[in-house]
């Protein structure tokens, strides 16, 4: 099975059926992959915060969101992190790309990759890192941990982890 | 009219509604006025009111009206087109625009200068854009909520605000109240 299809399929099974991204290379198959599922609605947003925003309002009307965006992301949203998710205690998974990382080719993404996990450490944000394959295998637990806790949880997953699918 | 003057006249109409209701003095205003558990205040992130109430008028059947403020739209000029393009017909924006910032003192917005939001509205593909005076906001209102098509009411009223208590109610309690209703 494709590791896009792994991850899309625990979302459908974990009934994630609002699903808000932000683009990046390393994320488009995954984003493809949810276009092709009629359970899951797919709303693009223009900033990410702004994604955050959409997923509050989905999770007070009952259904369970999630966020897809790059790693830069967590540089614009750390106060919709902490006003709006935190402090309403609303669950917020978060598939991110983690660019930066092994194999990136843009020297300007290491620069945000090095303040990442202190970023998400400092906002004491529940961080999981996918590196190698089998670690998706954890996808599931993860989210069921998210909607348990009402959290914002991030998965980081890196090039080393997409090059392998 | 100001602002506050706006939400004692549209507060019966409110009553029955979910309301996002945007940070800062328009949650205070409107809390002091009229609370209602179909009342969510925002008491942090400028700007996400709009993204907030699209994504719960998208998720539930029951009409949402996000209030939001020109400052507030002119941070989160992205709502727009994500509004455009994902037309949920039991939302209404209703964008309470006098030209300032009010919650920090007033200073000037764009909005109150040469910006149109109707009209950046309008061209980022939003249909039912409707700009009305204060004293029209009822009447605008009403009719949005008649019509039952997704509907943004931009309404240009004065600068101006009145002395009101900070929301004490702890967050969890407003959202858990909220969710409550939303399920009522």
């Amino acid at each position: 099975m494709s590791i896009n299809k792994k991850i899309v399929d625990d979302f459908v099974a974990n009934d994630v059926t609002f699903i808000t991204t932000v683009p990046c290379k390393q994320l488009g198959s995954v984003m493809e992959e949810i276009e092709t599922r009629p359970e899951i609605y797919h709303i693009p947003a223009n900033k990410e915060d702004e994604g955050m925003g959409l997923c509050a309002g989905a999770f007070m009307g009952g259904k369970r969101p999630a966020i897809i965006m790059q790693n830069t992301a967590i540089g614009v949203t750390i106060n919709t992190l902490v006003t709006l998710i935190q402090f309403y205690r609303m669950p917020l998974p978060m598939l991110i790309s983690y660019r930066g990382e092994l194999k990136e080719s843009v020297a300007c993404q290491v620069e945000m990759a090095v303040h990442t996990k202190a970023l998400l450490n400092q906002l004491r944000i529940p961080t999981y890192h996918f590196h190698q394959q089998d670690d998706a295998r954890e996808f599931d637990t993860i989210l069921k941990y998210t909607f348990m806790c009402n959290k914002p949880v991030a998965i980081l997953t890196d090039a080393t982890f997409w090059e392998g699918s | 009219m100001i602002r506050s003057e706006i939400f004692r006249d549209i507060a019966p109409r409110l009553r029955d509604q979910l309301v996002i209701c945007n940070i800062g003095l328009p949650s205070q205003e409107l809390h002091m006025i009229d609370d209602q558990p179909t009342n969510f205040y925002m008491l942090g992130t400028m700007g996400l009111a709009s993204s907030i109430g699209l994504g719960l008028a998208l998720a539930q059947p029951k009409t949402v009206i996000a209030i939001d403020g020109d400052g507030s739209v002119l941070t989160n000029f992205g709502t727009l087109p994500t509004i455009a393009n994902n037309v949920a017909d039991n939302f209404i924006l209703l964008i309470i625009d006098n030209g300032s910032y009010g919650s920090t003192g007033d200073q000037p917005t764009y909005a109150g200068k040469k910006t149109s939001l109707a009209a950046v509205a309008r061209a980022c593909g939003c249909g039912n854009v409707v700009e009305c005076r204060a004293e029209e906001t009822g009447k605008a209102l009403q009719a949005a909520l008649d019509s039952r098509k997704m509907t943004i009411i931009v309404c240009k009223c004065e600068s101006g605000n009145i002395k009101v208590p900070v929301i004490t109610k702890d967050p969890v309690v407003i959202r858990d109240r909220f969710m409550t209703a939303v399920t009522a």
